[in-house]
Order: C-alpha cells, then sequence, then structure tokens
C-alpha cells in the first residue's frame, strides 16, 4: 500500500488547492538572515494551517557552491533514486552528490532527501540556453521519473518543505543550520487532499520560488495557456501555475517583475482612464496578450529569486499581505503579527493595494504607496 | 390536385370572447383567419395557419388560440406525421422541400449536458453587484508575446483589434432576408450596446452607413454590394464560406424579394434572382482562400481584422487551423442548429455538427498546435441563453453571435416560415407593408434589453465563480462538468463527469 502523503491528488481533482499562512524576509543590503527569524514568524501563524504542509527557500545558502545549480531531490523509492541519479548523470555534471542533513524523528513516513550541486555537461548543453536546459532536465524528473520531485533546482539557494507543520519541517531539515538574505515560509491548510510532500511550498523552478494563500479560479486556463508554451502541469496545483506563469513572464519574456505583475493582475478597465498614455498602451498590450494567464480568484503570492522578493496579491485583494520595513529589512506577510514578532521595532508597515507589486531588491526597499515608473522599470531591465 | 394534407394547427375561437373586430384576419399573412361576408362572422383556413401566434398576440379579449391539430396517424415510431407529410408534400409539388430557421430535430443539446461551477468556502464568490466584473472582449490575432523598448514602450506590433463590451454580437442577417426596419434595429442596439452587428452578405444600405462602427460586413459567394467604401466601413470584414443552417449549400433570394431598394443594395438588377453561388468561385482551396484574405487586408491596408465564417462540419478543427493559418483574424463558426432565411430542408435537418463539439474540438486544436492566440473563435448557431454564453466562452469561445434569439426578442415566434416571405411579424419578409410591423426604436430597445440582461446573467455567473474577468473562464473548462454524457462526448467536450 502507497503512503498517501507521498502521492499527489490522490483524489483526481481538478487541481489541489489550500489556504495559507506565508512570511518573507529579506535583507536588502545581503547581509544573512538566521533561519529562527522565518520559523518562529510562521509557527506564530499557526492556525492558518493545519499540519499538512509547510517548507521554506532560502537565498544565499551555498556561497561556496553559487556557480552550481543546488538540486534538493525528494525520493520515496531506491528506484526512482536510482533512475533519477542515473538521468542527472547523463546531462549534469556531478561536483558533489548527497543526503541531506535530517532529523527523521520530527515527522512520520519521512522520505529521502538528497542534495546536488551539480553543472550541465558542455557536450550537451551545446552551447544552448543553461537555464532552458535545467529547467526542461527538472520537469523531466518531475513528470516522467516515479517517486522523485525536485524541490529546487536554482543557484546558491534551496527549498526545504514536506507534510507537517511548518515548525516540525524545520526541525526535520534542522534548519537552523543555515541562512540566507531572502528567506520564504509557508504554512498549508489544504482542503482536497491529505498533504504530498512534493505538493508543499515553496515551489521552486530553477531559483524562481513561490509561496502562495490562494485558490486560482482561472487555473483551467491558466494551465491550457501555459501548455501552448511547452509547461506541463503536472502537480495540478495552484502555485505551480504561477510558478511557470512567472518563468515565462521574466525569464523568457524578458519583462522586469513590475510589469509581469501587470499581466497576472491587470488594472481593471474601468480604471485604465487614470493611467498615463504609454502605461495604458502597455497594460492593453499586457492583457490582450497574455489574458489567459491573468490570475482570477483570491491570492497572495511571495515570488523570490536571486536578489528580489516581490508580494503580490489579486486585483481585488481577496487574501491578506502586510509589508514592513525595518533600515535595510524588508518583510512580507499575511499577518502583521508575525512581523512585529520577530521585528518589533518596524520602521512602516502597510497594506499594498490589490494587484500592485511590492518589490524589494538587493539595494532597493519599497516604500507604502509607491508607484513605478515604466522607463524606471525597463532601464534596471536592460 | 387535391391535397392530402391535414391541417397541422386548430385555430380556437371562444365565440364568448371574439368581438368579430377582424383584427385576427388583418394581421394574419398566411390566409388563416378570414371574414365570411355571408355570415358577418370571423372564421379559420385551419390548413394555412402556421402556428405563428399573431392574432393570438393582438385579439384584444382573447379569444384565440392555436392548438396542434389532435388528428392522430396509426401509431408508428418510424413513419411519424412529419415523414409522411413531408412525402404528400412533395409528391403534390415535385421539387425540394423548402425551409427557414434552424434545423427542430431532437440532436444532442450539448449546452444542457454541461454545467457551471461556482465557489464555496474555499474561495470567495465575487459579487458584480458590489465589485467591477469585466465583459470586455478585444476581437483579433493576438501576438505569442510583447516586447517593450528600453523606454517602456510597446514594441510588438499589433494586428487590428476590435473591442466589444459584452461578448455577445448579433449574427449575420442580410437585407433582403430580414427587412431594412430589421438591420436598423440591430445596428442600433449594438450602437448602445458597445456590440457589433453584421450585414450579411446582402450589402450595407446606406442609411446604416452611419452604425460603421459598430457594423461587420460580409463578403460572401455572391459578392453582393462589395465596393470599396464597403470595405472602408466596418470594423471587420467576414469572408462569409458558409453558416449552420445550409454547409456547401448557395443561397437563393427571389427575384420578388429584390425591389429598388434591395437591388441598389445589393448592386444587383431589380427583380431578379439573388443567387449566391456554393461556393465562392475563386476559393477552391485554402491557398485561394489566403489570397482572399490578403486581397481584403491589401485593399484595407491592413487596418481591420478579417473574419471568416464556416459551418460547423465534419472536420472543422483541421479546417480552422487552415484558416487560421491563412491569416483569418477572427474565425466564426456557425452550428447544426443555426438558422436561415430559407434552406432545403434536407440539408438544414442532416448536415453539419452541433456548435459544442465543434467549438470544443477547434479551440483544442488550435491550442495543440499553438496558434489559438492567432485568432479569435465566434461561436453561433443555437445560443439560447446567458447560460449558453457562458458555456461557450468556458469551452473555447472568445464571443457567440445570436440570430434566432436576437429575432425572438423582435417578435420571432420560430414558425419557421422564413422562406415564405409572408412573415407576420415583419421580420423576415420585403412586403413594405409588413416591414412596417417592426419599429426600429423599439426593435432596438427589445435587443438592447436582451443582450443587457444576459450580459448582468453572465456577470453573476463569472462572480459565481470567483472571477471577475471574461478571461478567467475563456477556454476554462474545468469550470464545465458533464452530465448523461458519454466518455467519447466528454473527450471531445474536454470536460469531466459531474460529481468527479
Amino acid at each position: 500500500m502507497r503512503d498517501l502523503r507521498l502521492l499527489n491528488n490522490r483524489y483526481g481533482d481538478d487541481r489541489v488547492f489550500d489556504g495559507c499562512s506565508i512570511f518573507g524576509v529579506m535583507d536588502t543590503s545581503g547581509g544573512l538572515i538566521g533561519a529562527d527569524v522565518p520559523i518562529r514568524a510562521i509557527d506564530l501563524m499557526r492556525d492558518r494551517d493545519n499540519g499538512l504542509g509547510g517548507g521554506f527557500a532560502a537565498y544565499g545558502l551555498y556561497p561556496e557552491h553559487e556557480d552550481s545549480y543546488a538540486f534538493h531531490i525528494m525520493y520515496s523509492s531506491r528506484a526512482g533514486q536510482r533512475e533519477t541519479e542515473e538521468y542527472l548523470g547523463e546531462w549534469f555534471t556531478i561536483a558533489e552528490a548527497e543526503p541531506m542533513d535530517v532529523d527523521p524523528s520530527a515527522l512520520p513516513n519521512t522520505p529521502a532527501m538528497y542534495r546536488y550541486f551539480a553543472s550541465p555537461k558542455a557536450n550537451e548543453l551545446r552551447g544552448g540556453d543553461t537555464e532552458q536546459y535545467v529547467s526542461d532536465r527538472t520537469m523531466k524528473i518531475n513528470t516522467s521519473i516515479g517517486d522523485s520531485f525536485v524541490f529546487s533546482s536554482g543557484k546558491n539557494m534551496g527549498v526545504f518543505k514536506g507534510v507537517g507543520h511548518p515548525f516540525d519541517v524545520a526541525r526535520f531539515f534542522r534548519l537552523e543550520q543555515y541562512s540566507g538574505y531572502i528567506w520564504t515560509a509557508h504554512g498549508r491548510f489544504p482542503t482536497n487532499t491529505p498533504g504530498w510532500w512534493g505538493g508543499a511550498h515553496p515551489f521552486g523552478l530553477l531559483d524562481w520560488t513561490v509561496v502562495h494563500n490562494g485558490e486560482i479560479s482561472s487555473y483551467g486556463i491558466n494551465q491550457r495557456f501555459l501548455e501552448q508554451y511547452g509547461y506541463q502541469c503536472s502537480l495540478q496545483t495552484d502555485t505551480e501555475v504561477i510558478t511557470y506563469a512567472v518563468d515565462l513572464l521574466v525569464r523568457r519574456h524578458g519583462l522586469p517583475i513590475e510589469v509581469a505583475a501587470k499581466a497576472l493582475a491587470p488594472p481593471f478597465w474601468s480604471d485604465m482612464d487614470q493611467l498615463c498614455a504609454d502605461e495604458r498602451e502597455m497594460v492593453t498590450a499586457l492583457r490582450l496578450t497574455y489574458g489567459g494567464l491573468l490570475l482570477n480568484g483570491p491570492f497572495t503570492i511571495i515570488i523570490a529569486r536571486k536578489g528580489e522578493m516581490v508580494g503580490l496579491t489579486d486585483r481585488i485583494r481577496l487574501r491578506p499581505l502586510v509589508v514592513g520595513t525595518q533600515g535595510n529589512k524588508v518583510l512580507l506577510s499575511s499577518e502583521e503579527s508575525a512581523m512585529r514578532l520577530v521585528c518589533p521595532d518596524l520602521d512602516e508597515t502597510w497594506i499594498p493595494v490589490g494587484g500592485e507589486p511590492v518589490v524589494a531588491r538587493l539595494g532597493q526597499v519599497p516604500t507604502g504607496g509607491e508607484t513605478w515608473e515604466g522607463a524606471e522599470v525597463f532601464a534596471g531591465a536592460h | 390536385m387535391k391535397s392530402y394534407l391535414p391541417s397541422v394547427y386548430v385555430v380556437e375561437r371562444d365565440p364568448n370572447r371574439c368581438i368579430q373586430c377582424k383584427v385576427c384576419v388583418n394581421q394574419c399573412t398566411f390566409d388563416a383567419n378570414y371574414f365570411d361576408e355571408e355570415e358577418g362572422v370571423v372564421k379559420s383556413h385551419e390548413e394555412n395557419c402556421v402556428d405563428c401566434h399573431r392574432c393570438v398576440a393582438f385579439c384584444p379579449t382573447n379569444a384565440l388560440t392555436v392548438r396542434r391539430n389532435p388528428l392522430e396517424y396509426r401509431t408508428n415510431a418510424n413513419w411519424r406525421a412529419e415523414v409522411i407529410e413531408d412525402i404528400l408534400k412533395q409528391a403534390e409539388t415535385g421539387g425540394m422541400l423548402l425551409t427557414g430557421m434552424g434545423s427542430d430535430k431532437p440532436y444532442p443539446i450539448y449546452f444542457d449536458h454541461l454545467l457551471l461551477n461556482a465557489s464555496q468556502v474555499t474561495n470567495p464568490s465575487i459579487d458584480p453587484l458590489r465589485e467591477p466584473m469585466e465583459l470586455s472582449t478585444y476581437l483579433g490575432r493576438k501576438p505569442e508575446r510583447v516586447e517593450f523598448d528600453a523606454s517602456g514602450r510597446v514594441k510588438t506590433p499589433f494586428a487590428p483589434q476590435i473591442k466589444i463590451e459584452t461578448p455577445i454580437m448579433f449574427s449575420a442577417m442580410s437585407y433582403g432576408a430580414v427587412s431594412l426596419r430589421v438591420q436598423q434595429s440591430l445596428a442600433q442596439a449594438a450602437m448602445e450596446l458597445g456590440t457589433l452587428w453584421n450585414t450579411g452578405e446582402g450589402g450595407l444600405h446606406p442609411s446604416l452607413a452611419k452604425y460603421a462602427s459598430n457594423t461587420i460586413v460580409q463578403v460572401a459567394t455572391g459578392r453582393f454590394g462589395v465596393h470599396s467604401e464597403y470595405l472602408r466601413a466596418p470594423q471587420i470584414i467576414e469572408i462569409k464560406i458558409g453558416q449552420g443552417a445550409k454547409p456547401g449549400i448557395g443561397g437563393h433570394l427571389p427575384g420578388e424579394k429584390v425591389t429598388d431598394d434591395v437591388s441598389r443594395t445589393r448592386m444587383i438588377p431589380m427583380g431578379t434572382d439573388a443567387l449566391s453561388p456554393a461556393p465562392h468561385h475563386d476559393i477552391y482551396s485554402i491557398e485561394d482562400l489566403r489570397q482572399l484574405i490578403y486581397a481584403i487586408k491589401e485593399a484595407t491596408g491592413y487596418t481591420k481584422p478579417v473574419s471568416v465564417k464556416i459551418a460547423a462540419v465534419h472536420n472543422t478543427a483541421a479546417i480552422a487551423s487552415g484558416m487560421v493559418r491563412a491569416g483569418a483574424d477572427i474565425i466564426v463558426i456557425d452550428g447544426l442548429r443555426g438558422a436561415t432565411g430559407a434552406a432545403p430542408k434536407a440539408i438544414r435537418d442532416n448536415v453539419g455538427i452541433p456548435i459544442e463539439l465543434a467549438l470544443a474540438s477547434v479551440d483544442t486544436r488550435l491550442r495543440q498546435e499553438g496558434i489559438r492566440n492567432q485568432a479569435s473563435i465566434v461561436a453561433s448557431g443555437g445560443i439560447r441563453s446567458s447560460g449558453d454564453v457562458a458555456k461557450a466562452i468556458a469551452l473555447g469561445a472568445d464571443a457567440v453571435n445570436i440570430g434566432t434569439a436576437a429575432l425572438i426578442a423582435l417578435g420571432c415566434h420560430v414558425c419557421q416560415q422564413c422562406h415564405t416571405g409572408k412573415c407576420a411579424w415583419g421580420i423576415c419578409t420585403s412586403d413594405p407593408v409588413l416591414t412596417k410591423r417592426i419599429n426600429p426604436e423599439l426593435g432596438a430597445e427589445r435587443l438592447v434589453n436582451l443582450v443587457r440582461g444576459w450580459s448582468l446573467e453572465v456577470k453573476d455567473i463569472l462572480g459565481g465563480m470567483g472571477v471577475n474577468a471574461i478571461e478567467s473562464l475563456r477556454g476554462n473548462r474545468l469550470h464545465l462538468r458533464g452530465v448523461d454524457l458519454t466518455d467519447t462526448e466528454m473527450d471531445i467536450l474536454g470536460v469531466r463527469m459531474a460529481g468527479s
């Protein structure tokens, strides 16, 4: 009999959805933050999860391997591990492979967790796009090799997640040994599945991670839209769809995240009159082209990648998000109490407008009520 | 020849109510009601009655009702009344049986086997009375991605896009098939609603030129009324290949309907039959279609989307893919239940496939080929309600066309006599006396009311699902579930069984 915690979507629902707590913290000066900060913050919001999923993502995790792709991979059978390792060996040069340092007593029925530092084989890459190469291979493992799931595949970052309260997931991974300049955290309240290790958040692809609270009612069309661009939504989770959407818009189509946010949560047509002509043109072009990616229904997400952490809610803010700043630190949270617990002396807190992204970057702290200029954003991206 | 055909309907006149006012006589265009001068009473030639309810609606004392003739043939599942009577009609007249409207045969109506979703607990439904609910739709070819220059300006060239405020448009109905007053009603309503009406293949009457910004003009096989100004005027130019009521068949507007005004609008001599050939005689292949599409684009300086309308037939998905690759910016698919002013009954009732299956397979195919963004899809032929609109959009349509429903709003009672030119409601006729039965101002008001009502209902449906933009329903088949369908049907529709 299979352990249901190791299976995704056992009832074959349209998709897996859940309510949640989310938290993110970034030191925009690049200073490292200990794991106790996200652990304490997410644990305070325990009544927003139900013990069926928790996880963390950290950036700046492996400075000694910063040029290698760090794979965090879960195995639920030896056969799956053998097959995946064979596959990895075929396409990557593995600098280091090791079982992760875990405490199996923290959680019941835990899978095997392995970490690999790997680089694409030059003769296989043949001058192609490295990130696409890694992304394709990651998708391949997740969709066609059984009993294996890649939690994260980016450089100098990693995802730690599982079925349990976030506090216990942190105990399992002995998270206190790590520190990073960005941490995101998630506590999960799934409503239609007993919870699956791979389905916990953060969801990662390359160095993108997403934590998400909400239910994307547009999932059906988002998924079909992404299929046209080669993304297979194998997990049937909203978070997977969001991650691929961001990957498509930002990595493949080269849009700054602020602009991508206007595709995911566009202004209402009725508010277009309040925009300047250039922005109206931009927003219209995005909506006409990426209408199938509009994320509709309640959501708050924290998207992170190297040097960047972004908070975004749906257009009418049906799920909570609070922002706090203190010096160089930026905090995003479902509830303000969690930020106050780990950072009692916040300089500023605010609730962002629905659909307006809050962007923290190395060297850039957002302020309440700020707007952005198209030209500035693009100048930064080019 | 003595006719063996029995009356299909019985006109019942309550003698206690009838005041012999002769309204029923004056309203009836089929000579079913008459005044017996000798007896001084109103009577009926019931064999002429078509059950159009015109007399019933106008009888001031509610004295009239029309029933199906209770006369029974000997019970026979094979040789039913309609079958017997069709044979009798042909034996007595020779030739093809003509009819109007869309097929009335009980083919499956898949819309009635699809159910929509709503939010409960895990996500909130959205109240359209409190929150914006967006139905605005842009028709036209979309790029695969958007690129911006360093100053944030859109660099990607966009094909022309036409915005409609609600995803409901009016189907093509030509001047000649319907009266000018009907077209005026449609055009006026389209303008008030921010949507589009369609000239059909009968040309654009000069008095309707002022509605250009809400007009689609058709270029059909007869090329009636096509001239440079006709192509310059509208928002969209539609190449009509076929229609759901009569796939593969041309059209025939009899000479008696080609009045002075119709002849000038169609650019043909007065009193001559207006024959639309079955095919375009310059389109015998997909590459020929491409040439016509680009000829029109060249003629209009690439400023207008070019739409191509086809009837839903067996290979619609493959044909649609070819049309998109041939340069169509919009494809219109007209299903089996789509209506017509006149068609051979044998064609209307036996050729084509239901719109739901055609639409689902076209949307799926275009997505499989990665070209769904290159054309908008408009579905028509059997859209009866806001529920059908929502289901068509969930199956993959960008918008729908309504024809029969629009005519019903104007008074049509679906008696299927469009081909006779005697429409008692003054809709499908060019008789100058009968056409006065439509007042374009009131007609427009009725149409606006209908489409506004449906749009509000679609907003309620969207809100109930927890989404606030029509894009989030379009092609979102997870919001549909099937009931009473086979696995194959659900597979083609791309939906799952209710409860799963």
